[in-house]
């Protein structure tokens, strides 16, 4: 058995149930609609270039800020992660596959049905969703557009998705880990996945109940969260939010777990506290379940309340803090080089910091009540999630690239895409600050004039920043079609099973595990 | 006790902020709170109230011991950088682990976290005050798209709306000073007293908030969020809606009119004496002409976004052509009074007065082609609207 290869053709993707094929797919898919989220955020930013309405109305604005935010979560951040997942996880405990393979094809194939159904609802009578990723009832119920059940129907699919996926990498780490491996050996990048896999199940179920409820008070005259019928928005809120906050370490954790396995390599020392980097991501992963409503500080929760919210949320910073003295501790008396995925690494540390900062800062109740839902949250969480997860997502693919398929991607590309990024990210983001703090409300199609300068800036920088990940593209294509070819080894000082495999993997690994000493 | 200490931080905290070089417009923000707005904007306004002061000290506190820590890590990580690079032929270190100071980098940050905590609690304490002694109280709320306010214990109440043109943000005419942040009708309090606002939602939820004063609650549906505030000093401030709301949620500003407690005083015994003299002009009849004039006016400013410029329809069903402005006079009423639940369409009985919704109806009823030839008195709308 061992050494046969892919089947042909198209079958070969439909069918496969190999983990490296179905990464592959559900990488392409990421990239696919991390550019179609990406020309939804274009449209927003072309808007916001100047005061007054040029490009859209207001109603297609809303449609346009909803869908950026739900495609980048679900269909870019989501789906990258479990690809990297797909691909590494068994590479890096040394398996031969995932542990429920035929699931595994399933979990990815519902995927694109989810979001053609989604995206095809910018189509019908009435548009797309307009009521914000967040889609708070009643806007979201009562008086949503008829596509919501669309909507309710594809997060039902991408949630089963997701558990699925879960389900997948727990049996997988759980089970199929090579003799000699044990927890306390598994590299970061499992460990954080792991805990990741055990936030979505967690969770999930939560976002499909709340969406349940939603189709009940829209179809079968439920009064959840209309107050008319004796039902609460609120309680909206907070089922929302109870997915919604783990839902943000999901999209993080993974990506702690990539530059953990990055900057020792090109520091070319071992990671600095290993035991407490895993405690300190199992400590974060507890404490998201119990901060969800710091993003409804203005609701009119009571003192206690506010006060219980604002404390477990500034005690993340400790677990946070501990993993960002780790990483630098680990670069400091290395011996440092700076290729792209070491590039996007440190970037990553550097940035998600200042968002980190911020969200301390959003996390001070009191002060919270003027920044929520300003332009200041928006900078917050593009700086947790773009330099977090994508540059995050971004440094994998630069650092696994070549054994992946084989070849070295071309060094200058890689870092001129890195640094047009870094520019373009933090032109496009760092204004949002200022603009947030100087009063500006989120999600409007139009303001006022004393934030025309910013606006403008931010918008020149995400059209910097679009147009360099059209350019990466293109790096991966190019390295994928040929390019020096990389050794077995490919990193001088990495560390870890994948790295004892020929580049690029051959299309079954591990069929009899190796040993860990 | 927390109380004194947030007292005790502010001077610190103006220090700091006194000496912000990155912040450096944050003196020039503080005259900005009236108008007109800065633009280059880069800071909270320190607002006109103690707890906006308050906040923007807090705000400014935490910002500055971030800004430390991020010297100091960012330091460690760009002297690493430069001083260990492979390319200088750095000899790597072995070591990777060191239980002290991972304890060390555990309680330090906890105990710096404390510290922010504190003064923060403190501050809430503050602020959560259901203001039960405030001299005057006001019940906002929002509505698709505008606001509503009612001074509880004065019979006066009126809607807010916004004023800018269709024009100037379709750029046809040229923008205004405030635009955006102007509307018809401003909220109009006292300075140096307390004033409560119960503030609360006709159809989704929205956000009143206006960043000079620190007060942002949301207007839930079905629930009553008390918030409050003293202004210290007369002026013009302005605000947004911040809670997503639908279409025109970048269009329901707000504007609170600040003054003396005297002028206050005089500005409310206008409104309340204009407010009689509608309920006497609402027993008179007015003639057809009167009323297609008026109507055309509200329709206009009220109904012309949702129903279009010629009644043609939109988010709104057409009017010209409709069953119901060509049907019986009690539907046609019922739907402007009540409004039809689970639609955009409100219930305009609370927004309009009788005179305005007799105008309304009988324009709808004559224009574009709709042909009725009737048409409905002011007190025909009050006695429909006792009856329903
Ligand atoms: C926010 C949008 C909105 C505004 C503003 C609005 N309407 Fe409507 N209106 C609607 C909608 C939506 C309907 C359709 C309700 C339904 O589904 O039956 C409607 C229905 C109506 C109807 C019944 C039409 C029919 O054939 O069923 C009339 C009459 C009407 N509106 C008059 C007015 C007038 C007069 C005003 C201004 C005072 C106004 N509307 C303002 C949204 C609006
Ligand atoms: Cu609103």
């Amino acid at each position: 058995m061992g050494d046969h290869g892919p089947a042909k053709g198209l079958s070969r993707w439909l069918f496969t149930t190999n983990h490296k094929d179905i990464g592959t797919l559900y990488l392409w898919f990421s990239f696919a609609m991390f550019l179609v989220g990406g020309i939804f955020a274009l449209v927003i930013r072309a808007e916001l270039f100047e005061p007054g309405l040029q490009i859209v109305q207001p109603e297609f604005f809303n449609q346009m800020t909803t869908m950026h935010g739900l495609v980048m979560v679900f269909g870019a951040v989501m789906p990258a992660f479990v690809g990297l997942a797909n691909w590494l996880v068994p590479m890096m405990i040394g398996a031969p596959d995932m542990a429920l393979p035929r699931m595994n094809n399933w979990s990815f194939w519902i995927l694109p049905f989810a979001f053609f159904m989604m995206l095809s609802s910018l189509f019908v009578e009435g548009g797309a969703p307009n009521f914000g990723w967040t889609f708070y009832a009643p806007l979201s119920t009562t008086y949503a557009p008829p596509s919501v059940t669309f909507f309710i129907f594809a997060v039902h699919i991408m949630g089963a998705s997701s558990i699925m996926g879960s389900i997948n990498i727990i049996a997988t780490i759980m089970n199929l880990r090579a003799p000699g491996m044990t927890y306390m050996k598994m590299p970061l990048f499992v460990w954080t996945w792991f805990i990741t896999a055990y936030l979505l199940i967690a969770v999930m179920p939560v976002l499909a109940g709340v969406v349940t409820m939603m189709l009940m008070d829209i179809h079968f005259g439920t009064s959840f969260f209309s107050a008319a019928g004796g039902g609460d928005p609120v309680l909206f809120q907070h089922i929302f939010w109870f997915f919604g906050h783990p839902e943000v370490y999901i999209m993080i954790l993974p990506a702690f777990g990539i530059v953990s396995q990055i900057i020792p390599t090109f520091s070319r020392k071992p990671l600095f506290g290993y035991d407490s980097m895993v405690y300190a991501t199992a400590s974060i992963a507890f404490l998201s379940f119990i901060v969800w409503a710091h993003h409804m500080f203005t609701v009119g929760m009571p003192l206690a309340g506010e006060l219980f919210f604002m404390w477990a949320t500034m005690l993340i910073a400790v677990p946070t803090g501990v993993k960002v003295f780790n990483w630098v501790t680990t670069m400091f008396r290395g011996s440092i080089s700076f290729e792209t995925p070491m590039l996007f690494s440190i970037a990553f540390v550097i940035l998600f910091t200042i968002g980190g900062f911020s969200g301390l800062m959003l996390a001070i109740a009191p002060a919270d009540f003027q920044y929520h839902d300003t332009y200041f949250v928006v900078a917050h969480f593009h700086y947790v999630l773009v330099p977090g997860a994508i540059f995050g997502i971004m440094a994998a693919v630069y650092y696994w690239l070549p054994k992946w398929c084989g070849n070295m991607y071309d060094e200058t590309l890689g870092k001129t895409h890195f640094w047009l990024s870094f520019v373009g990210l933090n032109v496009t983001f760092f204004p949002m600050h200022f603009v947030g703090l100087a009063g500006m409300p989120r999600r409007i199609p139009d303001y006022a004039l004393q934030f025309a300068d910013f606006n403008q800036i931010a918008s020149v920088g995400a059209f910097l920043f679009g147009a360099s990940q059209v350019f990466f593209m293109f790096i991966v294509i190019k390295t994928i079609m040929g390019g020096k070819k990389a050794t077995d080894q490919v990193w001088e000082s990495a560390e870890g099973l994948e790295w004892t495999i020929p580049s690029p993997a051959p299309y079954h690994t591990f069929t009899t595990p190796p040993e860990v000493k | 006790m927390s109380l004194d200490l947030s007292k005790s931080l502010t001077p610190v905290c103006r220090v700091l902020a006194g000496a912000g070089l990155l912040f450096g417009s944050a003196a020039v923000m503080a005259e900005s709170a009236v108008e007109p707005a800065q633009r280059w904007g880069v800071n909270m306004t320190p607002g006109v109230t103690e707890i906006s002061r308050g906040i923007y000290d807090l705000h400014m506190l935490i910002f500055w011991i971030c800004v430390v820590i991020g010297i100091l890590v960012f330091g460690v990580m760009f002297y690493s950088m430069y001083k260990f690079r492979h390319s200088k032929g750095a000899k790597p270190a072995t070591f990777h682990e060191n239980t002290t100071v991972e304890v060390i980098w555990t309680v330090v940050p906890a105990l710096i976290l404390i510290g922010m905590g504190i003064p923060a609690s403190s501050m809430l304490m503050d602020m959560y005050d259901d203001a039960e002694d405030a001299e005057v109280s006001v019940l906002i709320t929002g509505y698709q798209w505008k606001w509503k306010y009612e001074y509880m214990d004065e019979g006066v109440s009126f809607f807010s709306n916004m004023r800018t043109s269709r024009g100037e943000i379709n750029n046809i005419e040229p923008k205004g000073e405030h635009y955006l942040l102007e509307v018809d009708n401003p909220l109009v309090i006292p300075t140096d007293t307390k004033v409560r606002f119960l503030i609360t939602a006709n159809d989704v939820i929205h956000a009143w908030w206006v960043p000079a004063f620190a007060v942002k609650q949301d207007a839930i549906p079905g629930f009553i969020n008390t918030a409050w505030t003293v202004v210290e000093e007369e002026g013009v401030y302005r605000g947004q809606c911040a809670e997503l709301c639908g279409r025109d949620h970048g269009f329901m500003p707000i504007v609170v009119n600040a003054m003396e407690k005297s002028e206050y005083n005089s500005w409310l015994g206008a409104r309340q004496a204009e407010a009689a003299e509608l309920a006497q002009l609402i027993k008179q009849e007015k003639t057809f002409d009167e009323l297609m004039d008026v109507g055309k006016d509200v329709y206009n400013k009220q109904c012309v976004v949702c129903h279009g410029a010629n009644g043609e329809g939109g988010v709104g069903k057409a009017i010209a052509g409709s069953p119901v402005a060509t049907g019986p006079m009690d539907q046609h009423l019922s739907v402007m009074v009540n409004g039809v639940p689970g639609t955009a369409m409100q219930a305009f009985g609370a927004q309009l007065n009788e005179i305005e919704l007799a105008a309304v109806v009988t324009y709808a009823r004559n224009q574009w082609g709709n042909n009725m030839g009737d048409s409905v008195q002011p007190v025909d709308v009050y006695n429909f609207k006792q009856a329903n």
